[in-house]
């Protein structure tokens, strides 16, 4: 009991109980929505995607490439040198196997996140997609992978521009 | 205070209503380049920063784990303050007066025009249970909150119709304001009403804008070019509750405010103080907090523009043209403001600048639906 003599005692409830409103409840659903300047290096990097090409930057004094590109280098922070144009083929970094959906429910087909360093980026240095085309039980740090563009027509400046990375 | 702060270098980059050409992160970069150059440092030798951010205004959730990168902040500490940047700024200051930190960055950066469905965002301040089934644009909340200040203090629609005239009109010689314009107060008051007695002219327009303060010690800061010593600070909260606040008084500015002036020794603020840049969202938070600020006494500030304002405080309030001439920028805007005083202590606002600013106050609301408010006074002399 509180000091104001307000009871404080539980009530176990059903999901009956909301259904039929025996107890008072509110629903809000968000509404939420953005739309973000991708600026200068998105920018460059979403274009890239559509003509089927992975775009980095190069940073002279750190002597690193970096994909996804950024016009700044973070660690020596100054104005990255160059753009450059990467292969779209890599090795797998690390990986993940999702057996179940956002809701959990079990997935037939497993999911396959990894990152994927990209050859000609810097050690460590990739982008985050998912594998296919490949036994969940086959795959392998350091896996040799290809990317799996969209016909070139379903393009649309999009990171899903690759429908995922595939062994090689 | 027992160890003294100052603010060694600020960036920035120039509100505007839109900025698609850069994505927060670049915007926020060249600010920071901006703050290094003229504080003389290398992020290297930044010791902690601080972002002021609100992860709804961003889309984000987590919101500083994506602001290192642009500040040079990679591996160092790094935490969000979900306030105005004024309120980053005493958090940063305070680090530093526990002489446990010598520099420090504060960030803070405005995207409004990225988001899509703002008064949903806003709506989203709002208590779930009992204000937001009413389902109505929770502008209205200015709306009450001006009508009961007027009654309370005797103002009139014409009174704050002249305050967003003159600061959009002083707006317009301020090269940081997008929104300047020379505009009547007989125009505000035929502005459309909205939310009665706001009407359009009243709302403040959102801008996007980046900035970086960077602080310091005294022994730091004593070695620099004309750093602007931080001569006290406080932020307050009032009740949030809609249906039992104070809505006349800004409570949270005056208690702010009173211990800002303890710290700094002000007895006189209208005296004593040569430049403030304040609130003035829909321009009755102009005369709302110039009363909270002592400024005024209650119901005085009305005032101001009054033949005979031999303290000439029409001049020295807002000469930026406030938020309603600069754009509301969510948590950076009370950085803009610190900015503004920064630029008179240092002379460099050219047809705005007061002559001879020595002290200046910075004041920020944290907006709609909100009693938070924030106070910091910068002095060019310790």
């Amino acid at each position: 009991m509180l000091e104001t003599g307000i009871r404080l005692h539980g009530t176990a409830l059903e999901e009956e109980d909301f259904k039929t409103h025996r107890v008072f409840y509110t629903t809000d659903i968000p509404k939420l929505q953005y739309a973000w300047d991708c600026g200068v290096a998105m920018g460059h990097y979403l274009k890239g995607l559509k003509q089927g090409k992975l775009l980095g930057t190069y940073c002279k004094k750190c002597k690193r490439t970096v994909i996804p590109p950024r016009v700044f280098c973070e660690l020596c922070f100054r104005n990255m040198d160059k753009w450059v144009e990467l292969k779209d083929t890599g090795i797998v970094n690390t990986f993940s196997i999702c057996y179940v959906t956002w809701d959990m429910k079990k997935l037939i087909y497993p999911e396959i996140p990894a990152v994927i360093e990209i050859d000609g980026a810097s050690k460590g240095k990739g982008i985050l997609h998912l594998l296919a085309e490949v036994d969940p039980k086959q795959v392998k740090l350091g896996m040799k992978v290809k990317a799996v563009w969209k016909p070139k027509s379903e393009r649309e400046g999009s990171i899903l521009d690759i429908k995922y990375f595939k062994p090689i | 205070m027992n160890q003294n702060v100052a603010i060694i270098g600020i960036g920035y980059t120039v509100p505007k209503p839109k900025t698609p050409e850069v994505s927060y992160k670049e915007m926020t970069y060249l600010a920071a380049q901006m703050a290094y150059k003229e504080a003389k440092i290398s992020p290297k030798e930044v010791e902690s920063f601080v972002t002021a951010a609100e992860d709804l205004h961003e889309g984000t959730s987590i919101f500083d784990e994506y602001t290192p990168d642009q500040l040079g902040a990679v591996q160092k500490p790094m935490h969000t303050v979900s306030g105005d940047g004024i309120q980053g700024i005493i958090a940063a200051a305070l680090q530093i007066m526990t002489g446990a930190f010598d520099l420090i960055v504060v960030e803070g950066h405005s995207k409004a025009s990225n988001i899509v469905t703002p008064t949903y965002v806003l709506n989203y301040a709002l208590d779930p249970v009992i204000n937001r089934p009413l389902n109505i644009n929770p502008h209205y909340i200015a709306g009450l909150e001006m009508r009961a200040y007027m009654q309370d203090s005797k103002t009139s629609e014409e009174d704050v119709a002249n305050v967003v005239a003159h600061n959009l009109t002083r707006a317009a010689l301020n090269k940081l304001a997008p929104y300047g314009a020379k505009i009547s107060p007989k125009k505000v008051l035929s502005s459309e009403p909205l939310f009665e007695p706001i009407r359009k002219l009243h709302m403040p327009q959102t801008s996007d804008a980046a900035y970086v303060v960077v602080l310091a010690s005294e022994r730091i800061a004593k070695k620099k070019v004309k750093p602007v010593w931080i001569s006290g600070m406080s932020f307050c909260s009032d009740s949030p509750t809609l249906e039992t606040r104070d809505w006349t008084t800004s409570i949270s500015t005056q208690i702010a405010a009173e211990k800002a002036y303890q710290q700094a020794g002000i007895k006189n603020p209208a005296a004593e103080i040569d430049v403030f840049e304040i609130d003035d969202s829909f321009g009755y938070k102009q005369l709302q907090h110039l009363e909270a600020l002592k400024v005024y006494e209650k119901g005085k500030a009305k005032n101001i523009f009054e033949n005979g304002d031999k303290q000439k405080l029409s001049t020295r309030v807002n000469p930026s043209g406030g938020t309603l001439g600069v754009g509301w920028m969510h948590e950076a805007t009370g950085l803009h403001k610190v900015l503004e005083v920064v630029s008179q202590l240092k002379g460099k606002k050219g047809k705005a600048q007061i002559k001879k600013a020595k002290v200046g106050l910075a004041q920020a609301w944290r907006g709609l639906p909100t009693t938070t408010c924030a106070v910091v006074i910068l002095k060019n002399q310790k």
